[in-house]
C-alpha cells in the first residue's frame, strides 16, 4: 500500500473500465481532436451561462462514461470531482444530476489526478465496486473568475496560458478490461514565491518535479520503466524549466518520453501562448488520448503529473505567492 | 524585480527565480510599443477625423465638436467589444486600445456583457464598473486635488 513517503501502490490495480473526453470548439480545432468522445461548436453548449456550460461539459463525460462502460448511474457508488470554478459549483452540481454519493474535490488542474488517486484508493480499498472520478473547466468561466471579462482588450504575455474548455471522466472498477492504474504519488505543496497569476507555467514547475522525484524514489524505479511521462498543464514555458530542473537535479528522463498535456492540446498556430492549462487539460488528453493510444497498444505504461495552482483571485490580489503542488498517477496495461 | 521584494524570498525561491527568468519567454517591449504606437495613432486620427466631419457638415465649432466625436468612438468601441473583436485588436495592440476613450469603453461594456448572466441589478449594475470604477475614483479625486492646487495659486494672487 503506502510505499515510501507519498506513493500509495495499488495491490488490486484497479480497472479503468472506460473514460470519456468532451471538449469546446477551440479544441476541436485542436492537435487531439479525434479523441473527444464530443466536441462543442458552441462555447456556451446551448446554456444562458459559461458556468451552466461548464457544468454541461462534465455531465456529458461522465454520462458518456457510464454509457460506454454498459453501466447505468444507479451502478455508480462514489462521484470524485473537482473543478476551477468557486465553491466547485461544476462538479457539485453535476453529482445532483448523478445523484450518487459525492466526493468534491479541490486542487485546481491537479483535480483530475487527485480524482484518480482518490478513485482508485476506495476501489482498492474494497470501499467501492464502482468509481467515477471527473474534472472539467470552461475557457470563459475561468476568465470571468480568475482574469478579466472575456471581452475585455488587454494584452497577456507570451507566459500566459488558455484554460481548455472540456472535461473528463473515468469509470473505475474492481473487475473487468481495461489500463490499470497501479499506484499514485501525492504531492506537496511547492512555492517558490512567484505570484504572477500570467506566469503559472514557472510557478508550476518545481511541484512538478519535486512529485517526479518522489516517485520515482518511492518506487525505486528507473524513468524508463513509462512510455511516456507528461506533466498536466505546465505549458511550454513551464515544461522547458521542469526539463531543465530534472537535469540539474540529475534524474534522467529521456525527452522523448517527457511531454506536458497543456502542449499538446493545441496546434501551434492556435493563439494560446504558452499552452493550454485547467482542470480539463491534463483530464481531456489523458482520459482521451492517452488512454485511447494504451487501448489500442502504442502506450503500455504511462505517468500523469497533474499540476495545480492553489491560488485564488483574491489571494493574487492580496500579494500572496501562489502555492503549488502536482499529483502524479501511473497507468498500466 | 525590486530588491525588496527579493528579502522576503528565500535563498532557494531566490535561485528558482534567476533559474526559470532565464528560461522564459521575453515580453517583446519594442515591438509592442512600436504596435501601440500605430493602434493608438490610429484611433486618435479617426477621432480627429471624425471631428473634422462634425465641423464641416454638421453645425458644430472646434470646441463643440469633441463631444459628438468621443460618442462616436465609444459607440464603435461597444460595439466591436459586443462583436467580439475588440479583445483581439488588444491582444496586437498592447497599450494601444488602452489608453485612448475607446479602452475605457471597452472595460464597462466588456464587463456588463460578461456579468449580464447574473442579471441586470446584480449583474449587469453592480459589476459594470468593477474595472473602470478605479479610472472614474482616482481620476475624480486627482481632478480635485489640482482644482483646488489651482484655486489655492489663484487665491494667492498666482494667476
Amino acid at each position: 500500500m503506502l510505499r515510501g513517503h507519498q506513493t500509495w501502490v495499488f495491490d488490486s490495480k484497479p480497472i479503468i473500465l472506460s473514460s470519456a473526453a468532451v471538449g469546446g470548439p477551440f479544441e476541436a480545432k485542436g492537435n487531439l481532436a479525434e479523441d473527444f468522445d464530443i466536441l462543442h461548436e458552441d462555447l456556451w453548449l446551448g446554456q444562458d451561462s459559461f458556468e451552466k456550460a461548464e457544468k454541461k461539459l462534465l455531465e456529458e463525460a461522465c454520462e458518456k462514461a457510464i454509457e460506454k462502460a454498459g453501466k447505468k448511474k444507479e451502478d455508480i457508488q462514489f462521484f470524485i470531482s473537482g473543478d476551477l470554478m468557486n465553491q466547485i459549483i461544476s462538479s457539485s452540481f453535476t453529482a445532483r444530476t448523478l445523484g450518487a454519493p459525492y466526493l468534491g474535490i479541490f486542487g485546481a488542474c491537479s483535480s483530475s489526478m487527485e480524482g484518480l488517486a482518490l478513485g482508485s484508493l476506495l476501489i482498492d480499498s474494497k470501499a467501492a465496486k464502482y468509481v467515477v472520478a471527473g474534472a472539467c473547466s470552461h475557457n470563459a468561466a475561468a476568465e470571468k473568475q480568475f482574469r478579466y471579462p472575456t471581452e475585455y482588450g488587454s494584452q497577456k504575455p507570451p507566459t500566459a496560458q488558455w484554460t481548455v474548455t472540456g472535461a473528463g471522466a473515468v469509470l473505475l472498477s474492481r473487475k473487468g478490461e481495461g489500463p490499470r492504474v497501479t499506484a499514485a504519488t501525492i504531492g506537496r505543496i511547492v512555492d517558490m514565491g512567484i505570484s504572477d497569476p500570467f506566469n503559472m507555467g514557472e510557478a508550476m514547475a518545481p511541484a512538478a518535479v519535486d512529485t517526479i522525484e518522489t516517485h520515482f524514489r518511492d518506487l525505486n524505479i528507473d524513468p524508463s520503466y513509462y512510455d511516456v511521462i507528461a506533466t498536466g498543464d505546465l505549458g511550454a514555458v513551464g515544461h522547458r524549466i521542469a526539463a531543465d530542473l530534472l537535469i540539474k537535479h540529475r534524474m534522467k528522463i529521456p525527452s522523448k518520453i517527457f511531454t506536458d498535456c497543456g502542449i499538446m492540446i493545441y496546434k501551434k498556430e492556435q493563439p494560446v501562448m504558452a499552452g493550454g492549462s485547467g482542470c480539463g487539460c491534463s483530464a481531456t488528453v489523458t482520459y482521451g488520448h492517452f488512454l485511447n493510444r494504451m487501448r489500442k497498444g502504442e502506450l503500455k505504461r504511462i505517468l500523469i503529473v497533474a499540476t495545480g495552482a492553489l491560488m485564488s483571485p483574491m489571494s493574487y490580489q492580496q500579494k500572496e505567492s501562489i502555492p503549488c503542488i502536482a499529483h502524479a498517477v501511473s497507468i498500466e496495461m | 524585480m525590486s530588491s525588496k521584494k527579493n528579502k522576503k524570498l528565500t535563498k532557494a525561491q531566490q535561485e528558482y527565480q534567476a533559474f526559470a527568468k532565464e528560461r522564459e519567454p521575453k515580453r517583446k517591449v519594442f515591438r509592442n510599443i512600436f504596435r501601440a504606437f500605430i493602434i493608438g495613432g490610429t484611433i486618435c486620427t479617426i477621432g480627429q477625423g471624425l471631428q473634422w466631419i462634425f465641423i464641416e457638415y454638421f453645425d458644430f465649432t472646434e470646441i463643440t465638436a469633441g463631444n459628438p466625436a468621443t460618442a462616436v468612438l465609444i459607440m464603435i468601441s461597444v460595439l466591436l467589444t459586443g462583436l467580439g473583436v475588440y479583445d483581439k485588436i488588444a491582444q496586437w495592440a498592447g497599450g494601444g486600445t488602452i489608453i485612448p476613450i475607446t479602452g475605457f469603453a471597452n472595460t464597462i461594456s466588456s464587463a456588463a456583457i460578461e456579468h449580464a448572466s447574473e442579471g441586470y441589478v446584480l449583474g449587469v449594475g453592480g459589476n459594470m464598473f468593477k474595472l473602470a470604477g478605479s479610472v472614474i475614483v482616482y481620476g475624480v479625486f486627482s481632478s480635485f486635488v489640482v482644482a483646488l492646487i489651482k484655486i489655492t495659486i489663484q487665491w494667492l494672487g498666482g494667476m
